[in-house]
């Protein structure tokens, strides 16, 4: 079972498509107001972060994230 | 920080339509002069984005029956079908509609949008599970978040995503829901139900399918994709729209489940608002015996698709993999489809106009919904429009 700091860092790595590269990244970093991501861009994500742990994520938990470390903490629960 | 702040990008892109003199969302239909043409935003236009697939609205009938409908049962029922709204007309379009499905329960719902959503936040609920295509219209997203149950969403059309997801449930499918629809309103492309059923059968749960677009127009009976690709006896449930090919308002849920007439008191959105008008109701039925009787409708309907989409294609314009009676042109650039969809507006030819957020992708589109009820003239006259794009 990966830990959060496993889990971030591979999130990172599914985010770089959607970043500039001189963006930095971090827990804090907001998907929507601060890195520029769209709804449809968001639901992209998911969708790599579903194939890379292998899980399907409830949209339900999609109004209580707004940084990578928010999305992290919820596939912490998710990923066995 | 104030309440209106989230509707900044809103209010923007009005004012940058309003500043370029461009009216496509809420355009103004002034004139009425057929099923096919009217007078919309000052210019005389064939109409090709109304979703009138059968071109019913002004059948001689319809008219006749939602008429007499008014002189005898007036102009509303004044209340919800729990209290004094249901008259025997909607039950007896409830029959009608369970007769023409081949399924023993029907509700009808005051709108597409009503029953879509109210079967979808109703079915399922906390500790259920709903799965559902990631271009599913707006007011099954809208049911499922109302719904308490969790909600998964899988790639659309994507049968193996769809299995990988029910796998991963194990035995939570026992309370799955798996939400489609038979073809998509946006692309115009149908779902493969006849793998979605497969599949289905092998890991369980429960399927409703959105036949709001595909309502006579599919099927040796004009049911939709389940009886086109024979797999009826798979979906559990059946929702779609009166609005469309059959030219009134309103919508419904047919089911063999009889759990069908409970569910019906645990709808909120069939509970708490007004049933349908009587003369919405009579024109309803006249066009559904009209479907029945004239299959040569949906034949005319499918040349016309086809010679539409043909002669898009031929001009050049990225069409959608499917041919249908939803014809959908992606335009990659925003203002390039604003700009167009005023031009063909000019042109003489209406069409919808959707942009992100909601197009499935980011691109734009200039969407065409054909009817049986255009002329092959028409017809050439919207492709002849189309190519003046191309070359302007």
């Amino acid at each position: 079972m990966p830990d959060y700091n496993e889990i971030i860092s591979r999130m990172y790595r599914l985010l770089q498509p959607f970043v500039k590269p001189e963006v930095e990244l971090s827990g804090d970093s907001e998907l929507v107001t601060e890195l520029g991501l769209t709804s449809l861009q968001v639901m992209t994500l998911i969708e790599h972060i579903e194939d890379e742990f292998d899980i399907s994520v409830p949209l339900n938990i999609l109004p209580d994230i707004r940084t990578i470390g928010d999305l992290a903490q919820q596939l912490e629960k998710l990923v066995p | 920080m104030s309440l209106f702040d989230k509707f900044q990008p809103i209010i923007d892109i009005r004012a940058e339509l309003q500043q370029l003199g461009i009216m496509p969302f809420g355009a103004v239909t002034e004139k009425l002069l057929s099923a096919t043409e009217g007078i919309v935003n000052g210019h005389q236009v064939i109409l090709a984005g109304t979703n009138n697939y059968l071109g019913l609205t002004f059948d001689p009938a319809c008219i006749a029956a939602a008429k007499t409908a008014i002189d005898e049962q007036g102009t509303g029922t004044t209340g919800s079908r729990m209290a004094n709204g249901t008259f025997a007309e909607h039950l007896q379009l409830e029959q009608e509609l369970a007769q023409f499905f081949d399924r023993r329960h029907a509700i009808v719902f005051s709108t597409g949008y009503a029953a879509t959503m109210g079967m979808a936040s109703t079915l399922a609920g906390p500790g259920d599970v709903i799965v559902l295509d990631a271009d599913s219209h707006a007011s099954l997203y809208d049911g499922v978040r109302l719904s308490g149950a969790d909600i998964i969403r899988f790639r659309h059309n994507d049968v193996a995503d769809l299995e990988k997801r029910l796998r991963r449930l194990g035995d939570r499918t026992a309370n799955t829901l798996i939400i489609v629809e038979g073809i998509y309103s946006m692309l115009g492309d149908q779902a493969p139900l006849g793998e979605i059923a497969t599949v289905k059968r092998r890991h369980g749960g429960m399927l409703l399918v959105d036949e709001a677009h595909s309502l006579g127009m599919l099927g040796d009976h004009g049911r939709g994709v389940a009886e086109a690709q024979g797999v009826e006896d798979a979906v559990d449930f059946i929702v779609g729209t009166f609005s469309k090919s059959l030219g009134a308002i309103g919508g419904y849920c047919v089911s063999n489940h009889p759990q069908l007439e409970a569910v019906r008191f645990a709808t909120r959105s069939y509970i708490f608002t007004a049933s349908p008008s009587p003369s919405v109701i009579a024109s309803t039925r006249a066009a559904l015996r009209l479907l029945q009787q004239r299959p040569e409708l949906r034949e005319r309907l499918w040349v016309n698709a086809q010679r539409l989409y043909d002669g898009l294609q031929a001009l050049g314009f990225r069409m959608s993999p499917q041919v249908s009676p939803v014809v959908a042109v992606t335009i990659g650039e925003r203002d390039q489809a604003i700009g167009w969809w005023q031009r063909l507006l000019e042109l003489g030819v209406y069409v919808n106009l959707v942009m992100p957020p909601a197009s499935p992708t980011d691109n734009s589109l200039l969407r065409c919904s054909i009817s049986a009820a255009h002329s092959r003239a028409q017809i050439d006259r919207i492709l002849d429009a189309f190519a003046a794009l191309e070359s302007a």
